[in-house]
């Protein structure tokens, strides 16, 4: 590639939050026809950097140059005009609007000011068949799952005709089909020569798809490669400055658990959500869930949390029948229930990380008995430093904290409660290679000490290090049950999740 | 189950009926019983005329109710509307008695209600400042001003006023309207059009929706924003100017507590306060229902006045309530595939 001239250049930014330094001295040169990845730890600034190209937050230093003109733009809006697209990290449409709408929003499709309607469904309809989505165009945005919605935010970005396309985290919650096809469509980009900025903390996705990338950590620079030249173990030592000797700890297989039988389902079912099934789970077992996207794992999770209600079936705790009518209930009998949606469930953004780490805790004990100040700040400092959230101080509101670090700070919110059953929907997504294994690690330990655990999610590897055994979905329906053994494998699991049988 | 068969289920129970259009649903249901009610219980009361009578007591109503309506929208409020109104009155009043003509009276009349919506809405966006405390202001602010003006009433005789005021446009055998009503459907239909078919329109949507993903998504959200007060203003002056038609005189104490109608018919209508949801049609149907009951009461005859307040309050917690179950349900995370 004969380096083209850049078209955009960011040189010496710096931004300051009260009482952190999210960017400092950081350059950054986009190419015109590249996918270029950003990336860092949780909290590196690598969405700081997107946000203050973009309008959202003024630089304090440093130059911003388009296509060799220097901007500053005052607004999202500024941005976009002058051919910047972006999908932010949390997904931001407005989930009272269509479908349809959300993809044009604010560029309808118009014949002297009248908008129309009828141009527009079709128009968007074509754009999510060509990223192969089915989903109706004219129901409101609420109405879609997680993964929809996310695909729609990225089907808006590519749509806009852009020079540059910036995309934070677009496949978190996407399944591996979705971001062959988000690939797809980067690629044709790519060839049209727009330059795309990319962010994932899958490093497997980034190599695939980047060309160049830049690593950021704390904030600094710390240097930009062609992907082909830098190995993953070199690029991991970058992002967290030391290596990730901890990986391999955890490769021995957990221990087997000896536990009685803590919760058993006996063809349980829900109508339209999950259809009738059976699941044993023991103490200090770590169950896994698999299956694709809308295969049903979350509404088996919902089930088991009371959360929603089974429409057949019954439900053992402890050997005895119970009903699991309110997540109250089930939390009573020790059960709990981590969310993958954290920004429409979980947390509260305008209290601290430790009112936040307490919360469940402390609704537990009931509000007539608080906790020991020297207990809580104890618990705090413990699960700060085990999940490593930062910034590590247990005062700063979790509005202000990078997206990956407000998810550990909601997972670490149902560690606390060390239940007897904790169910983890994607606990890892949108978090940083290191802190990942960290919490892989908590799980085996938690795990170890007799708590069980439901864990559900789209990494199969990661599936397979943490799991004793495997339950595999299939059209919402629970079609496989294996020991995680030496013959399993991910390709197994694959194959089983794939053909429905199992082999 | 067969596969088909569950498809079928589950497609019949994925949209049975937009839950959006449920509250507009409500509020036509309940218009037809106390429609029917009055009907059965009194002589006189099921003709097309009453129905007209309350468009023509209501027609200002219903004018601020629809800038009210772009307002809550998006998530605001403005509480201005009402002294604007008895600002507008007594404006056009003071001036038409001093001699100047109608016609350019009205026009600033309107622009000012405009500007003073421009203010506001300026405002509440550039020093983030609660809409609920800077039309707060502005309602003392114009209340006041038209004691500046003048503390008595002020009669208009203007020929031309007088005519609008009067006329009776024939809609058919012993069914009329006034002309005040023309004006008011035809502004219920330019604002339905500049809703629905605008992109500021959908603007005003996306940002009671969240504004802060309309930000993020590049929409016009500060433009938009005071675009909906200005509207509100506009829209109050010219209701202001319709009441003026209506009574015939300028005051300082007209349309006392106007405002809250105006929200109350908003609501009633199904939209909802926190923004995002809401039809125009919806206002319209609640504009009606609190004409309908002042109607009823008047047939009824006995009943002292405050029986319309105590109605209407009922009626806003049963709307309120039904919202919240509906947005309840709604609220809930739709079943999110894992
Ligand atoms: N509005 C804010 N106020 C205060 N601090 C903030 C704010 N936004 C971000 N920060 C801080 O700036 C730093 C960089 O955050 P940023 O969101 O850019 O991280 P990131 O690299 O995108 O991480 P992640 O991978 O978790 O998304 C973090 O320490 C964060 O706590
Ligand atoms: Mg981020």
């Amino acid at each position: 590639m004969a380096a083209p001239e850049p078209i955009l250049r960011m040189r010496g930014i710096g931004k300051q939050f009260p009482g952190v330094r999210a960017l400092d001295g950081v350059d950054f040169r986009l190419l015109p026809g590249e996918v270029h990845a950003l990336m860092g730890e949780n909290g590196a600034g690598k969405s700081t950097l997107i946000k203050v190209l973009t309008g959202v937050y003024e630089i304090d230093a440093g130059q911003i140059e388009l296509a060799g003109r220097p901007v500053a733009f005052s607004s999202p809006l500024a941005a976009q005009q002058a051919g910047i697209s972006t999908v932010y990290q949390e997904v931001n449409l407005c989930t009272n609007l269509t479908v349809a709408e959300n993809i044009f929003a604010g560029r309808e499709p118009r014949r002297m000011g009248r908008i129309l309607w009828r141009e527009m469904r079709r128009r968007a309809a074509e754009l999510l068949a060509r990223l192969e989505i089915d989903v109706d165009v004219t129901a409101p945005l609420s109405s879609c799952s997680l993964a929809v919605q996310q695909m729609v935010a990225i089907a808006r970005a590519v749509d806009i005709d852009a020079r540059v396309l910036i995309l934070d985290e677009p496949t978190s919650s996407l399944d591996a089909g979705e971001v062959a096809q988000l690939f797809r469509v980067m690629r044709r980009l790519k060839d049209q020569g727009i330059a795309i900025l990319f962010v994932s903390h899958f490093l497997d996705q980034v190599y695939e798809i980047a060309d160049r990338m830049t690593v950021l950590r704390n904030g600094r620079l710390v240097g930009e490669y062609r992907t082909a030249e830098l190995p993953q173990v070199e690029l991991v030592a970058k992002m967290i400055g030391r290596e990730l000797a901890e990986l391999k700890a955890l490769e021995d297989r957990p221990p087997e658990p000896d536990g009685a039988p803590l919760i058993e389902a006996r063809e349980l079912s829900r109508t339209g959500a999950i259809q009738p099934f059976s699941l044993t789970i023991h103490r200090g077992e770590v169950l896994g869930l698999a299956g694709l996207l809308g295969s049903g794992r979350t509404e088996l999770a919902r089930l088991l949390f009371g959360a929603d209600h089974a429409t057949s079936g019954t439900l053992r705790v402890d050997g005895k029948e119970t009903a699991l009518r309110t997540p109250r209930a089930a939390m009573g009998h020790g059960i709990a229930f981590c969310s993958e949606n954290r920004r429409a469930e979980g947390l509260v953004p305008g209290l601290t990380v430790r009112e936040n780490l307490l919360l469940a805790l402390q609704a537990t004990r009931g509000w007539a008995r608080p906790l020991p100040r020297a207990r809580q700040e104890e618990l705090v400092e413990k699960y700060i430093n085990a999940l490593n959230i930062r910034p590590a101080d247990p005062e700063q509101l979790v509005r202000n904290l990078s997206g990956g670090n407000q998810q550990k700070v909601l997972l670490a919110r149902w560690l606390i409660l060390e239940p007897r059953l904790l169910i983890l929907d994607e606990p890892t997504r949108g978090i940083d290679v290191g802190a990942k294994t960290e919490i892989q690690r908590l799980v085996a330990e938690l795990s170890g000490g007799g708590m069980a655990v439901l864990f559900v999610s789209a990494e199969l590897e990661e599936v397979l290090r943490l799991s004793h055994r495997v339950g595999v979905l299939r059209d919402r329906r629970l079609v496989a049950e294996l020991e995680n053994g030496e013959q399993l494998t991910t390709d197994r699991l694959m194959e089983t999740i794939a053909s429905g049988a199992a082999s | 189950m067969t596969t088909a068969g569950l498809r079928r289920g589950l497609l019949r129970g994925r949209r049975p009926l937009p839950r959006r259009y449920v509250p507009v649903l409500v509020t036509t249901g309940l218009l037809i019983a106390m429609f029917a009610a009055g009907g059965v219980r009194y002589e006189n009361f099921a003709t097309g005329q009453i129905v007209l009578n309350v468009f023509v007591d209501n027609a200002y109503l219903l004018v601020v109710a629809i800038g009210m309506t772009f307002v809550i929208l998006t998530g605001g409020i403005d509480l201005s509307v009402g002294s604007v109104i008895a600002l507008s009155t007594m404006v056009s009043a003071t001036l038409i008695s001093d001699g100047w003509a109608p016609l350019p009276v009205i026009g600033l009349v309107l622009l000012m209600g405009a500007l003073l919506g421009l203010g506001m809405g300026a405002i509440i966006q550039y020093f983030e400042i609660q809409p609920f405390i800077v039309t707060l202001a502005g309602m003392f602010l114009a209340r006041g001003l038209c004691y500046v003006i003048n503390t008595e009433s002020v009669k208009i005789t203007d020929p031309l006023i007088v005519a609008l005021g009067e006329t009776h446009v024939p809609l058919g055998p012993e069914l009329w309207v006034s002309p005040s009503v023309i004006i008011a459907l035809v502004v219920l239909l330019a604002a339905i059009y500049v809703l629905q078919y605008t992109r500021f329109g959908r603007g005003v949507y996306a940002v009671g929706g969240s504004e802060q993903s309309a930000l993020l998504m590049g929409l016009p959200v500060a433009r938009t924003k005071m675009a909906v007060y200005t509207i509100s203003g506009f829209c109050s002056a010219l209701g202001g100017v319709l009441f003026a038609f209506y009574t015939l005189s300028g005051w300082s104490l007209h349309a006392l507590g106007t405002e809250l109608d105006a929200i109350a018919a908003v609501v009633i209508g199904g939209t909802l306060l926190t923004g995002g949801y809401g039809y125009l049609f919806g206002t319209v149907l609640g504009v009606l229902v609190l004409g309908l009951i002042q109607t009823i009461l008047n047939f009824e005859g006995t009943l002292s006045a405050w029986w319309t307040k105590i109605v209407i309050g009922l009626l806003l917690f049963a709307f309120i309530l039904l919202q919240r179950l509906i947005g309840a349900r709604g609220g809930q995370a739709p079943p999110t595939p894992s």
